[in-house]
């Protein structure tokens, strides 16, 4: 076992064994102690993680020309029968390795923010317990050997998601939020579940790399056994596989899914930041990711329609996002927005010469992970020094927060595409993939890149610009270094990352590719870019009435964007009023009444035909003797009627 | 003597112990005592008999005996021990030392109450390794009696309703069972050579279909009653809310198991082209009960009513797991009975730690009482994550289980059973996170529960004993899959020969 392997080995233990720890000795630990052990632990995971993913590029990854996949750990876990058995494991390939540069290092930002911003919090200790958890769930996702692996730490991030926007559990809303939370994607749990016992039918195996293998070769047995059933035009793959997207979109909050994101924003902003915006929320992705040349090359049908849920929730959410005031809520719906540009960029992709989607994709979730986390953070700590979520509590504090105010503007830089920031790029090379893959998704990409911009700049100019609530000239940054280191490591993130030749390294074959750059295709997307800020800067840079004027003239689309298009109604109706009501209510009413009055019936009817029988063991001999009368009276009618 | 006897001998010598015993305090160490010995014969019997089988020791049963018990009718005690039973008599000791421990404070009639525990236990116990079908029912009946008075005379609410229905339901249950083994037994003298209850004898015999039929239906009902199948499930409801809550947890820890061993043992091994040709009938019923039970339970305010409502829909999926008659799928079912026998008696536990403090189940009544109680609030919680198969724990294991060799049968029907009985995972998270909401978060609404002390030294040994024997399965599922799979190989193979002759 090489020392990358134990690396990757120690990478995802590292943060069970703090979970472990902190969870079970929880009490005896001072909080102080117990944040800076949840980070040490993290930050050796980091330095471990860079260290595999040295590695991996530049040592034992590339062979013959292409990045191949390394299994660093691999045993059974649980068999079902002699095909099928759960393997757990460690695979080493473009996109884990990438993951778990991500995932530690938003994580260790995370865990450091948080030593500051969760301070005083009574279960300091729990909550670095679940964040720990957290982090070992996802790291065991991404390097998921086989589909049910993954499966089981979708359902672990799912169920540590739970607990952290329930970390306020006395709070109805917070209950509310995890709730709802867990159920919607368990939900959508339920079709990846589904589709991973239709693909395993097929294909015969649950390991990952076998099931793309046997799914990809033309004229394979397994791909046949697919062929024969279609429904609704599908074949029985594609069916199989939008399934499996379902779960997906269920985590990565694709429409009409996403209902559960915006609400989760009641867990503490850290938490937000590391599960809600940069991490779990792209698992749905990272999945696509994994089974991508399945989709691609034996299910291209299901690609489309994952392009055109992408391409519809991406503009959906932006629209959604320009309207809110709750500044978490905005960076929510750009979550949901900038997670479908990452979902349609796969969507729009083919492969081998045409899969420059897929490296898009990666790309944008690269980079977005770490300038999204930059905006959730700089927004907690907005949100510590006005203790107010709302945009009407805010307004010129950039004088008040100066680091927290340089390193948000150059997350908003970075997320509007103007260049040089990380975002600039990805978002590039998205466009360009959408560009020759769909025009249709690539006209809706374009102009929702220029409402992120907007409601970007919207909201940077709403904080820290505007009219200020009330003259403030303190500044609140000044015993809160490790906040501010978190924020400006992150914002490093957000102006460099990309800069990285990120075709070198992901690609769907594992062959590099070059983004195709061009300076005349990218003119109009940052032009409309700065279009977008300009004119967020004209309505919020300072108090004035074109917003007002501006959602008088558009009330109704307005009022129903700030309502988000009425959705989570619908659900309620379906859930509260369908479900509960239609179906539990009576189910519970019929097992009492129907069910159990059938038992207690027969219970009655018993005790009834017993009742009216009793009589005639009287004891009276009178009686008796009137029965045998009688008898005697019946044999004789019987025997007279016979012999007649 | 022989090493299985012990199994019986041991319970029968605690009871005997708690009835000589005079003060309150050494009954309840006798129980205990005798418990753990239990316990811990039972786990090395296992490993013995893991042992045995890596020594290459093959045969459907080890460790056989047979005495003779009444030779007219041919009764012998017939005992042996295969992987199945095994887990088994290990999850009937796991829940037989949690039960007791939780009834460390009971103060009415302490010694009739000890007493007719172990004396349950020693029916399951006997029944798990009878391999002669009267011997088996014999200790079913065992099994039942207790039941009655456990509820009649400890018992709260409308017990005696309640006591009555289910003691009479499963009388019924028994009946059924009792009218087919005797159907078998006969009809074994009739295509057989001789008259026999021998399970073994009896599985080498080929009945006629159209009697297979008939005791099929009789027996799977039968038994069927006592794992809750719909529509006989109305027993456990009432029944649950009323047990006190040791009573509680052998009901549907160990009694609702021993309804689903005898589906599988004697009703699906036994009368396999009946199995073949019927199980349909079932695998409708069970999948009616895993959705609608879920459903009912979303609809419950008393958390034992909840509890006992999904106990309901988690064993459906053991009734499912049987009819599919895949290997996978019916070792599914035996990891559901025992994960479900853990999870189940450690909620009910969870549950009656909470109503003997606050004086109430209704979920909207309690609220909060994780800050005032956090040890059996976060215990609840577990379970409840237990419970909706959040991998890591037993619930997972055996659900995915049943779930893919449910999957293996190949036809679409079957399928669309499936498809139903895994979208119970998400009415089943809608009913554990609402209750999660409702009872163990939130704010305190009583300010009597401010008063509230946390779990006592013997609940909260009960609680990581059984918190134990659920990440056991959850995290290592590899080792009772590897008890299990080769017994349900064997059953399996049983069917397949029948089905590749009728073909």
């Amino acid at each position: 076992m090489s020392s990358y392997d134990l690396s990757s080995i120690l990478i995802v233990l590292l943060p069970i064994v703090s979970f472990v720890t902190l969870s079970v000795f929880g009490k005896r630990i001072k909080p102080s102690i117990s944040g800076v052990l949840g980070t040490m632990s993290l930050a050796i995971t980091l330095v471990l993680a860079l260290y595999v993913a040295y590695g991996y590029f530049f040592d034992f990854g590339m062979q013959a020309g292409a990045h191949v996949k390394h299994i660093a750990l691999q045993f059974q876990w649980l068999k079902f029968n002699e095909n099928l058995s759960i393997d757990l494991g460690i695979v080493l390939d473009p996109i884990s390795v990438m993951m778990l540069v991500v995932i530690t290092a938003v994580s260790t930002m995370v865990h450091l923010y948080s030593i500051n911003y969760m301070h005083g919090e009574e279960r300091f200790t729990m909550y670095y317990a679940y964040l720990s958890l957290f982090t070992f769930s996802m790291l065991g996702l991404v390097v998921a050997v086989n589909i049910f692996q993954m499966y089981i730490f979708w359902e672990l991030v799912g169920v540590s998601s739970f607990l952290l926007i329930g970390y306020y559990y006395t709070k109805p809303s917070a209950i509310a939020a995890a709730k709802k939370a867990f159920i919607v994607t368990r939900f959508a749990d339920l079709g990846f579940l589904i589709g991973i016992l239709m693909l395993s039918y097929g294909a015969k195996t649950l390991d990952f790399f076998t099931l793309i293998e046997r799914l990809t070769q033309p004229n394979s047995v397994y791909l046949a056994s697919f062929a024969g059933s279609s429904f609704l035009g599908l074949s029985a793959l594609s069916w199989a596989l939008l399934l499996v997207f379902t779960g997906g979109a269920g985590k990565s909050a694709m429409f009409p899914l996403h209902i559960w994101l915006p609400d989760a924003m009641e867990g503490p902003t850290p938490v937000s930041a590391l599960i809600h915006a940069a991490t779990m929320v792209v698992a749905g992705v990272f999945l696509v990711g994994r089974l991508f040349p399945i989709f691609a090359i034996s299910a291209p049908d299901a690609l489309h329609i994952v392009g055109y849920i992408g391409g519809f929730t991406a503009l959906f959410a932006a629209i959604i996002a320009c309207t809110q005031t709750d500044i978490k809520r905005v960076l929510a719906y750009s979550t949901i927005s900038q997670i479908a540009f990452m979902m349609f960029a796969l969507g729009v992709s083919g492969w081998g010469e045409e899969s420059e989607g897929f490296t898009a994709s990666m790309f944008h979730l690269f980079t977005h992970a770490f300038f999204k986390a930059l905006l959730f953070l700089g927004a907690g700590a907005v949100i510590h020094a006005v203790h107010s979520n709302e945009m009407e509590d805010m307004g010129g504090l950039r004088k008040a927060l100066p680091i927290t105010h340089i390193t948000f503007l150059l997350a908003c830089l970075a997320i509007a595409g103007v260049p040089p920031f990380a975002g600039f790029f990805s978002k590039e090379a998205i466009l360009s993939a959408a560009f020759h893959g769909n025009s249709l998704i690539f006209y809706v990409g374009l102009f929702t890149s220029c409402l992120t911009a907007f409601y970007m700049f919207r909201l940077y100019f709403r904080i820290f610009w505007y009219n200020p609530v009330k003259e403030d000239h303190h500044n609140h940054e000044g015993h809160t270094w490790p906040m501010n280191i978190a924020l400006i490591i992150l914002a490093f993130g957000a102006v460099f990352a990309g800069l990285i030749p990120f075709g070198h390294f992901v690609s769907a074959d594992g062959k590099p590719i070059e983004l195709p750059f061009h300076l005349t295709f990218s003119i109009a997307p940052v032009l409309l870019g700065i279009a977008g800020i300009l004119l967020a800067y004209v309505m919020y840079g300072e108090k004035n009435e074109m917003p007002d004027k501006l959602t008088a003239s558009i009330s109704g689309l307005y009022r129903a964007a700030y309502r988000k298009f009425y959705i989570d109604e619908v659900y309620l109706f379906v859930t509260k009023k369908v479900l509960f009501n239609l179906v539990g209510r009576p189910a519970a009413w019929f097992d009492r009444n129907v069910v159990d009055g059938m038992i207690n019936g027969y219970a009655s009817i018993t005790t009834m035909s017993s009742e009216s029988i009793k009589p005639m063991q009287s004891g009276r001999l009178q009686s008796y003797t009137m029965f045998f009368l009688g008898g005697v009276l019946l044999v004789a009618a019987l025997l007279v009627i016979k012999f007649m | 003597m022989d090493t299985l006897s012990l199994l019986i001998l041991i319970p029968l010598v605690t009871a005997l112990g708690v009835l000589v015993s005079k003060k309150d305090q050494t009954i309840k160490l006798v129980a205990l005592a005798g418990s753990i010995l239990q316990l811990g014969f039972s786990v090395w019997l296992t490993l013995f008999y893991v042992g045995l089988r890596n020594a290459g020791i093959s045969g459907m049963f080890l460790m056989q005996n047979s005495i003779e018990w009444f030779a007219p009718l041919h009764i012998y005690f017939r005992s042996g021990v295969d992987g199945i039973s095994l887990s088994m008599i290990l999850l009937t000791a796991f829940v037989v030392v949690g039960g007791i421990l939780v009834s460390w404070r009971i103060e009415k009639q302490v010694k009739e109450f000890f007493f007719l525990l172990i004396f349950l236990s020693l029916g399951a116990y006997g029944f798990f390794i009878s391999t002669d079908l009267f011997m088996m029912f014999f200790f079913l009946e065992i099994a039942v009696i207790p039941k009655y008075l456990l509820i009649g005379i400890w018992g709260s609410g409308k017990k005696d309703y309640s006591a009555m229905k289910l003691a009479l339901m499963l009388m019924g249950g028994s009946a059924l069972v009792f009218l087919g083994i005797v159907g078998m037994y006969y009809a074994a003298g009739v295509y057989g050579s001789a008259p026999t209850w021998d399970l073994q004898a009896l599985s080498q015999i080929k009945l006629p279909i159209e009697i297979q039929r008939v005791l099929y239906i009789l027996i799977f009902t039968g038994f069927g009653i006592f794992t809750a199948m719909f529509p006989f499930h109305t027993w456990a409801p009432d029944g649950h809310s009323s047990a006190p809550t040791a009573a509680s947890m052998f009901l549907a820890g160990i009694s609702m198991k021993l309804g689903g061993y005898g589906c599988l043992r004697v009703a699906t091994y036994l009368l396999p082209d009946a199995a073949q040709e019927l199980s349909w009938i079932f695998i409708i019923l069970a999948s009616i009960a895993i959705i609608y039970g879920a459903f009912a339970t979303m609809m419950q305010k008393d958390l034992k009513y909840m509890n006992a409502y999904s106990s309901v829909s988690h064993c459906g999926f053991v009734i499912l797991g049987i009819a599919m008659l895949t290997k996978t799928a019916i070792t599914g079912a035996v990891i559901q009975m025992v994960s479900h026998g853990v999870m189940t008696a450690l909620f009910f536990a969870t549950i009656g730690m909470i109503y003997d403090r606050a004086h109430t189940r209704q979920a909207d009544e309690l609220g909060g009482v994780l800050k005032q109680i956090p040890f059996i609030g976060t215990t609840f919680i577990i379970v409840g994550l237990c419970s909706l198969g959040l991998p890591g724990f037993s619930g997972f294991v055996s659900e995915m289980t049943v779930f893919v060799g449910s999957w293996e049968h190949p036809g679409v029907w079957y399928k669309v059973a499936t498809i139903l009985a895994c979208a119970s995972i998400v009415v089943t998270a809608v009913y554990i996170l609402r209750a999660v909401g409702l009872a163990i978060w939130g704010t305190i609404k009583n300010k009597e529960f401010e008063q509230l002390k946390d779990a006592r030294w013997n609940e909260r040994l009960a609680t990581v004993l059984l918190v134990v024997g659920i990440l056991i399965i959850g995290l290592c599922p590899f080792w009772i899959t590897k008890l299990v799979d080769s017994d349900s190989l064997i059953i399996f193979n049983k069917l397949i020969s029948v089905a590749s002759l009728a073909h």
